[in-house]
């Protein structure tokens, strides 16, 4: 179940899942689910609605109890890794409250709050990383505004500035550019690869295949289980886009039509 | 009545009172217990927590008769049955296909008429008027006492987790993903939601205090943008409006609870009209510098 990796880098993984299996009261969501991504990569997870994507972004976050196989993230338990700030996670614009009465600059601060102590109050360091954070995604103009008054695209690099602030190793990122502008992704494609280069590890949720194809090295698709996993260029192949979408077009726009072309070069 | 009014100053108007002991007492607690349930009352508005507020402050009722049938402190039951009627809640609705709201509506209902039913059935002194609807003004040396501890607990433990529940109620998912303990802050949530609710009964009641859990909040997020001046505004407001409704309740004799909500409910409506962003009649001014 790794045909990447050769055993002997298994030191250096970042995500290690080992035959997860997921039920909910009894439902099955995910079974025998393997993934090892090594330091420096970006993995796409490609599925359908439905497929155990988002659950196996949970088992990965120490949401859902996995009822067998073991999840490691740089070697840690995943409620250890959350302790060491290991994970960070960046959510879908859809699940937050934006007329909750935070600044961009409290929602970034929130990102440094486990490597604060009790009080959760900011030192020169985490100012300093805030800053930073802010920066690079090229909001630090809008620092003081409320996180409501941001535009989708603008709410996105704000949660990305915040998984930046918690310095974390692992990034999990669910449908990241889904409702983002033109320039919003053009800087998200670039910060994913300054991320890589920084030895970071980016799991990315997405059902939009163009971006799969663009920069991640592997992918991984999922419908209950890890049907194929590998590099891109071997994994998407049109037979295996069909196995996961089950025969059923995912996309008119980069669906089957642009998947063949791939094949064909 | 009128004449007595029209004769006094404002001047007299704050001081009278205050040369009762009574009246001193009734003043400190309610500034206190608003206070309480004003900063309290930020986290139940942002959280979504209204109705959950409701159901805690009337299922706490056969909790308070039981106490002082047995003797206890009544904070003791009501703190039993606030906690006892969350679970409850949590377990039905987890064992069955009922909705959240309705089970909510449903249970608070059924502590409520236990307690009415305990209040007619075990023969004691417990005045039922004064359950339901509080009476600051005749608060004993004992309940001051409770009613200063318990105020303290919370204040102290609000301020302490402050940021922790800001984040839980903003992305309670990061706050798992950083290994902060969200269901622990869930529970810690609601039990301070029990024991605000023990004292905010004290001054309006059982029918009122969800008003207390909730208004101030409500107020001060037409207010303001930041979590910090939220909670400043909640906590002012409610405090305010508390020792008003007492010095109205007192000059003009009606109801100090009903009195101490009502002064909070108009200086929601005065929000409400005219917040300088998020008012009915906004300042074009402020939104044009702004």
């Amino acid at each position: 179940m790794n045909p990447i990796f050769k055993s002997h880098e298994k030191d250096f993984m970042r995500i290690e899942a080992d035959q997860v299996c997921v039920d909910y009261n009894g439902t099955v969501a995910l079974y025998d689910a393997s993934l090892n991504l090594k330091a420096g990569s970006i993995c796409g997870l490609v599925g359908m609605n439905g497929a155990g994507k988002s659950t196996f972004f949970k088992a990965l976050m120490g949401f859902v109890r996995p009822s067998r196989g073991k999840i490691r993230l740089n070697g840690l338990r995943v409620n250890q890794a959350q302790k060491d700030q290991t994970v960070a996670y960046v959510p879908q614009n859809e699940g937050i409250d934006y007329a909750f009465p935070v600044s961009v600059w409290d929602v970034v601060m929130m990102g440094r709050y486990g490597a604060m102590n009790i009080f959760r109050i900011p030192r020169e360091s985490d100012r300093r990383a805030v800053f930073h954070a802010l920066e690079r995604v090229d909001l630090l103009d809008l620092r003081n505004r409320p996180i409501g008054s941001l535009s989708g695209g603008q709410r996105k690099r704000a949660f990305l500035a915040r998984a930046i602030a918690q310095r974390a190793s692992v990034l999990l990122l669910d449908e990241p550019f889904s409702g983002v502008d033109v320039p919003t992704e053009k800087l998200m494609a670039e910060l994913f690869l300054q991320f890589r280069q920084e030895g970071h590890t980016i799991l990315i949720s997405t059902h939009d295949l163009n971006h799969v194809r663009d920069f991640c090295d592997f992918v991984v698709l999922i419908n209950k289980t890890v049907l194929a996993y590998g590099e891109t260029s071997e994994v998407f192949t049109s037979e295996n886009l069909n196995k996961t979408f089950g025969g059923i077009p995912p996309n008119p726009l980069s669906g089957p039509e642009s998947s063949k072309d791939f094949v064909n070069e | 009545m009128s004449e007595l009014l029209i004769s006094i100053t404002p001047f007299d108007w704050l001081l009278d009172p205050l040369t009762h002991d009574f009246m001193r007492r009734a003043l400190m607690v309610s500034a206190l217990v608003g206070g309480v349930c004003g900063l309290l009352s930020c986290y139940m508005t942002l959280k979504g927590w209204a109705l959950m507020g409701d159901a805690v402050s009337h299922a706490v009722m056969p909790g308070v008769v039981v106490a002082y049938a047995l003797g206890l402190p009544f904070s003791l039951g009501a703190f039993v049955f606030g906690v006892g009627s969350v679970a409850l809640i949590g377990f039905i609705k987890q064992k069955s296909r009922i909705k959240e709201d309705t089970v909510i509506g449903l249970v608070f209902t059924g502590f409520f008429a236990l307690g009415i039913v305990l209040v007619s059935k075990i023969k004691s002194n417990i005045d039922l008027m004064q359950i339901l609807f509080g009476s600051p003004l005749g608060i004993s040396q004992a309940d001051v006492k409770q009613t200063l501890i318990i105020s303290f607990v919370v204040i102290f433990i609000l301020l302490l987790f402050r940021k922790d529940l800001m984040l839980y109620c903003f992305d309670a998912k990061h706050a798992r993903s950083i290994g902060i303990n969200t269901g622990m802050l869930h529970y810690l949530l609601l039990t301070l939601l029990s024991l605000s609710a023990v004292v905010g009964l004290q001054t309006v009641g059982i029918i009122l205090v969800v008003a207390m859990l909730i208004t101030p909040g409500a107020t001060a997020y037409l207010l303001t943008d930041r979590f910090d001046r939220m909670t400043i505004l909640a906590v002012v407001s409610s405090s305010f409006s508390s020792v008003l409704g007492v010095y109205i309740s007192y000059w003009s004799d009606i109801e100090t609870g009903g009195s101490i909500v009502l002064v909070q409910t108009l200086i929601f409506l005065i929000a409400f009209l005219f917040a300088p962003k998020y008012g009915i009649f906004k300042n074009q001014t402020y939104l044009n510098n702004n």
